[in-house]
């Protein structure tokens, strides 16, 4: 039913989450029990697919199909692994930190049944360092997960043995790349593979992995306690379920909000954000992070899902919007986001680690007043060559979304900035 | 030498792992909880426990944002440099913070006591902007919370 909040309803802000003995009381673990005591991995599986759950950690693949990948059987390599995704450095995003500092007994429960639905033995929670209330909080939720059995030997009585660990990530945005957070996790460099094959077939050390976002697994032990089409009845569309969505900028009432997923971009932005602050207009925002293109005034009506921003030209992403505001210099902008990726690419691919310095450098020159008219043309002509199919990973592409997007929504504000020597949102 | 204790808090994460090169990272953070930085000393004996060559290390260590491969302030100040930060005045934070240590990013103060690094989205977004100092996550940081904040690093 819209309304109900399952993934945030035992958070307070004001209170330290719900140890062990609380989450029970409040209904945790049961849906752990549900799946040891009376599911098979495929039925489980099977009702994750039925349930329409989607990767909330931007990119959107179905999770129950994502499971469905790792070869299972007794012939079946081992051991198998599940990872969960906790690195959390989307610049512009910060709901997994909520789940993992308000209820991480909830991502706990979560990564167990998620790891027993492929029969992984390891679990491993990668997280970033930034995230230190998060790592003592989930370093506690795993101790005590194996002293009340649901970690361990024999996890309550069915048989089925999982271990649990907490990785420590020493920072570096391609940690999220989800083969570059397994290289890390083996202690290199964090630079992506080449897929095929893909993790679920050969991931960690070779062996069958998948990798979940915090956010997703977080859904999953409401989908087996409630079932499947409870959790498509959460959402206004049909992408199921509740979803994060965060605001950050020149709103109101900067937030996160646990909402029915495809509540449109409008109701977000003036409901829940409480609209621009006083003396500031909208001019654009990011739907999803750095990592998603630019939208405007004529999309506020768009439903916050999967499938219908992409419609739009950009992408939900981790739904967690980013807002510009009329006094703040949208070239400027673009810079500070080109900057970033460039800086945090792993330089494993020449159009990444060259061509996003070039972007870089066109767009300060152009905000310092130095600009050439042929830079538009170039920075355009990069959005081709660094996009989708040049490169190993995602990176790169992800940082042409916001640069396209801006070319095209704030074409005027960047010929200003060539046409004029100078940056009008600075004083002279 | 690595100490009896980094030792021991290395070896004590080995078992977690398929190969004992996997810890690596957790080996130089260790090193740098007890040091405050990955010296080539360092890094050497850290090579030599995990059976990896010391370029192989360094590969790693210096892939990673928070190993400090140089020497640092008995504080870190971490500032967020990314999008949301940038919006709600990472600038003007940014400035006081170089004019009241008296140094650019990447540099130590000269009595040792901070060092002043650029990073990448905290993840506190709706209360930018945000800066880290040590282990402590500041929120909706003004240029002029700084001194309060500062005050509380000897």
């Amino acid at each position: 039913m819209p309304g109900e909040t399952p993934l945030t309803g035992r958070i307070r802000p004001d209170r330290p989450p719900l140890d062990a003995v609380g989450y029970e009381q409040a209904g945790g673990y049961q849906a752990l029990r549900k799946a040891l005591g009376s599911l098979t991995p495929a039925e489980v599986t099977q009702q994750v697919r039925s349930s329409t759950l989607r990767g909330r950690g931007g990119a959107g693949f179905a999770t129950g199909q994502k499971w469905s990948f790792v070869p299972m059987g007794e012939d079946a390599p081992r051991p198998r692994y599940l990872v969960v995704n906790a690195d959390e450095m989307e610049p512009g995003t910060f709901k997994d930190r909520l789940l993992l500092e308000g209820d991480p007994h909830q991502m706990v429960e979560g990564a167990i049944i998620a790891a027993y639905a492929v029969q992984a033995s390891v679990a491993y929670i990668f997280l970033r360092w930034a995230y230190r209330v998060a790592a003592r909080r989930l370093e506690k939720a795993i101790a005590e997960a194996y002293e009340r059995g649901y970690l361990g030997r024999n996890i309550l009585g069915s048989g089925y043995d999982l271990d649990m660990h907490l990785h420590v990530s020493a920072g570096r945005y391609m940690c999220g790349e989800e083969t570059g957070l397994l290289n890390a996790l083996e202690g290199k460099r964090a630079n992506p593979r080449s897929k095929p094959p893909y993790p679920q077939t050969s991931g960690l050390w070779g062996k069958p992995t998948v990798v979940n976002n915090v956010e997703t697994l977080c859904c999953v032990p409401h989908i087996v306690n409630n079932g499947a089409d409870w959790f498509k009845g959460l959402s206004r569309t049909p992408n199921g379920g509740t979803k994060l969505y965060g605001a950050s900028g020149r709103v109101r009432r900067p937030g996160l909000w646990e909402l029915p997923m495809g509540t449109p971009i409008r109701e977000l932005l003036e409901e829940h954000a409480g609209g621009m602050r006083e003396g500031y207009r909208f001019r654009g925002l990011l739907p999803g992070g750095a990592s998603t293109d630019f939208l405007g005034e004529q999309h506020l009506d768009v439903a916050m899902d999967f499938d219908t921003v992409q419609k739009v030209g950009s992408r939900m992403g981790t739904g967690t919007m980013i807002i510009l505001d009329d006094r703040s210099c949208p070239v400027g902008m673009t810079r500070n986001l080109t900057h970033f990726f460039a800086q945090e690419s792993c330089g494993w691919c020449t159009p990444c680690w060259g061509g996003l310095r070039w972007c870089e450098q066109m767009l300060s020159e152009m905000e310092e007043g130095r600009g050439r008219e042929e830079y538009l043309d170039r920075l355009a002509a990069h959005a081709g060559m660094l996009g989708p199919g040049h490169t190993y990973c995602a990176l790169a592409p992800g940082a042409m979304e916001p640069l396209q997007s801006a070319l095209t929504l704030f074409r005027e504000d960047f010929e200003r900035h060539i046409r004029e020597r100078r940056c009008p949102w600075r004083s002279p | 030498m690595l100490s009896e204790t980094e030792r021991q808090a290395i070896d004590a994460e080995i078992p977690h792992y398929a190969r004992k090169q996997a810890v690596c990272i957790e080996a130089l953070k260790v090193v740098q909880r007890h040091r405050g930085w990955v010296s080539d000393e360092a890094l050497h004996d850290v090579a030599g426990h995990l059976e990896m060559t010391v370029d192989e290390l360094d590969a790693v260590a210096t892939f990673y944002n928070l190993i400090f491969r140089e020497p640092v302030g008995r504080h870190i100040i971490l500032i967020c440099d990314s999008v949301s930060c940038w919006l709600m005045g990472y600038g003007a934070l940014r400035e006081r913070l170089s004019e009241r240590l008296g140094v650019e990013m990447g540099q130590t103060t000269a009595d040792g006591r901070f060092t002043l690094l650029p990073i990448v989205c905290l993840g506190a977004c709706d209360h930018a902007p945000a800066i880290m100092v040590d282990e402590d996550l500041h929120r909706d940081v003004a240029p002029d919370h700084l001194d309060a904040i500062l005050e509380r690093y000897e």
